[in-house]
């Protein structure tokens, strides 16, 4: 056995001896299903730093709790600001519905298709 | 705040001198995951009305007759929406606890190895033995889908395994088990002092000790016995030991060994204690286990051992079939097959008078319990501190 750095990072996501239960009909919901979850506690640590961060900040006299659940934008770019970052975040999160609902608006020709009609151009 | 019955934050759990060392965002992921583990209790009564008001009709209209077994339920209720997302998220959540974990104490491996062997170094309490095979019940697959389970070293002298159960136990409970996860080892002292009050044993042993979470309230209690802990895997018994020390309990031994065949002398001790540890073992070997506790156990020694609630009569098939789920999806497989065991004839069998034979109920002791904790929360099965306790007096 040699002592040498692990490889945690890989290590860490091991699977377990004993093979894994699929729950529903389409694997791909149970992929897309851990994926999701996995974000979804990523967004849970992300909030609680920033709560770690607003009481240290309110502790340290910085400002107060009370002034951030009280801010609200102040002028018009800082509004369109905070909307747009809105807007950006949901296009990127909702990438696939959109693709698709393009393909339904025009529907493409599969690359196989397309590596065809190359060839004879 | 409202009473809402909310999982203890994990800073709450106790520290100790080889707990891994775990930053802001492996707490808040730890939160979250206990968390999810709550809620996923409480959605899961939902799989008891899908079932009644979903699966039982469909299969009823469609053949006729009533869900026969465990296995026709499974199949049929394996179609529904309901419990499909809920045992996808459910093991996912197990999934991303052990990713946790594993990420927490793997990236600190050595610093963990070096501290637990200057805790340990020199002493005589900890007797390793790498004669000692790994029992094949527990090579077959990894249980609680901890990858490499409790005897896979990736170091020399590796303490992972066991660093990573302790972290996580409080998690995969909501904090249920107390500070120290010692819930069921305090709650069997309480009972034992109230029941035999004039109980004085000179030696205890404690077979598939893991950690050795269970063991120390045992120690504790009874400052002047022998304690003997023992368990298969070295992982385990190093990080154990440490633990051990630096919580100031001297008087249990740590030693390798299989419950199966041990070393010690007949009629050598006075109490012999498991804890939720049967469900971890093999159809032949509980009872190879079993006859080690008989031989090994003084006449009017004591015998107890802390179970998952066992199948009874009177219980639907559908909350047979919910039980199981963790057996069969958070790898803990012999757990679905000891339902079949009697535990009485299990002792009978080793020699143990059925007059004998004594079972109980228990509940961990919760150091934690401030009372928010409330009393009509849904039973989490295979998870509530909740247990079985069957065991008896040797004559």
């Amino acid at each position: 056995m040699k002592d040498e750095k692990l490889d945690y990072i890989k290590l860490a996501s091991n699977k377990p001896k004993g093979k894994r239960p699929y729950f529903h009909n389409d694997p791909a919901v149970e992929r897309v299903l851990n994926i999701t979850m996995a974000l979804a506690g990523e967004v849970a640590v992300m909030r609680e730093r920033m709560d770690s961060i607003e009481r240290l900040l309110e502790k340290k006299n910085v400002m107060t709790r009370e002034e951030i659940e009280n801010f609200v934008p102040e002028n018009k770019e800082q509004e369109e600001q905070r909307q747009l970052w809105h807007a950006e975040y949901i296009g990127r999160v909702l990438r696939i519905v959109q693709q698709e609902m393009e393909e339904l608006e025009n529907p493409d020709k599969s690359l196989e298709e397309i590596a065809n009609d190359i060839n004879e151009m | 705040m409202s009473a809402r019955n909310l999982p203890p934050v994990y800073n709450k759990i106790a520290q100790h001198a080889v707990f891994p060392k775990m930053n802001h965002d492996e707490r808040a992921r730890y939160n979250f995951l206990a968390n999810l583990n709550k809620h996923l209790a409480h959605v899961s009564q939902g799989n008891k009305t899908a079932f009644e008001n979903r699966v039982e009709p469909k299969f009823e209209k469609e053949h006729g007759r009533k869900i026969a077994t465990t296995k026709e339920l499974e199949e049929a209720i394996s179609k529904d929406a309901h419990y499909q997302v809920w045992s996808s998220l459910r093991r996912s959540t197990m999934e991303m606890r052990q990713q946790a974990g594993r990420s927490i104490v793997l990236r600190q491996a050595e610093e963990l190895r070096d501290k637990v062997n200057a805790l340990n170094a020199g002493k005589d309490s900890l007797v390793l033995d790498d004669s000692v095979e790994v029992p094949p019940y527990l090579l077959a697959c990894d249980n609680h889908i901890m990858p490499g389970s409790y005897h896979t070293e990736l170091i020399k002298d590796d303490v992972t395994p066991a660093a990573n159960y302790d972290t996580g136990l409080f998690v995969t409970t909501a904090g249920l088990l107390g500070r120290y996860s010692d819930g069921g080892g305090k709650a069997i002292v309480s009972w034992v002092k109230k029941t035999y009050p004039d109980f004085n044993p000179k030696r205890i042993l404690d077979i598939g000790c893991g950690m050795g979470h269970n063991v120390l309230p045992i120690a504790k209690a009874f400052p002047n016995a022998e304690v003997i802990a023992i368990d298969t895997g070295a992982p385990m018994l190093r990080y154990a030991h440490a633990r051990a020390m630096d919580l100031g309990i001297t008087n249990v031994k740590f030693m390798q060994m299989d419950a199966a065949k041990t070393t010690f002398d007949d009629e050598s001790f006075d109490w012999v204690q498991s804890t939720m540890f049967f469900h971890e073992t093999g159809g032949k070997s509980i009872y190879n286990i079993m006859n080690e506790v008989y031989r090994v156990l003084k006449p009017n020694g004591l015998t107890l051992h802390i179970e998952q609630p066992q199948y009874t009569d009177d219980m639907s098939l559908f909350e047979k079939f919910i039980r199981d789920w963790d057996a069969l999806n958070n790898n803990e497989p012999y757990w679905s097959k000891m339902h079949d065991i009697d535990p009485a004839e299990l002792m009978a069998s080793s020699g143990f008078r059925k007059e004998d034979f004594m079972q109980i109920g228990a509940k961990a002791e919760n150091d934690l319990d401030d009372g928010t904790q409330k009393a009509d929360e849904p039973e989490d099965h295979g998870r509530s501190p909740i247990w079985n306790v069957f065991g008896a007096v040797k004559n």
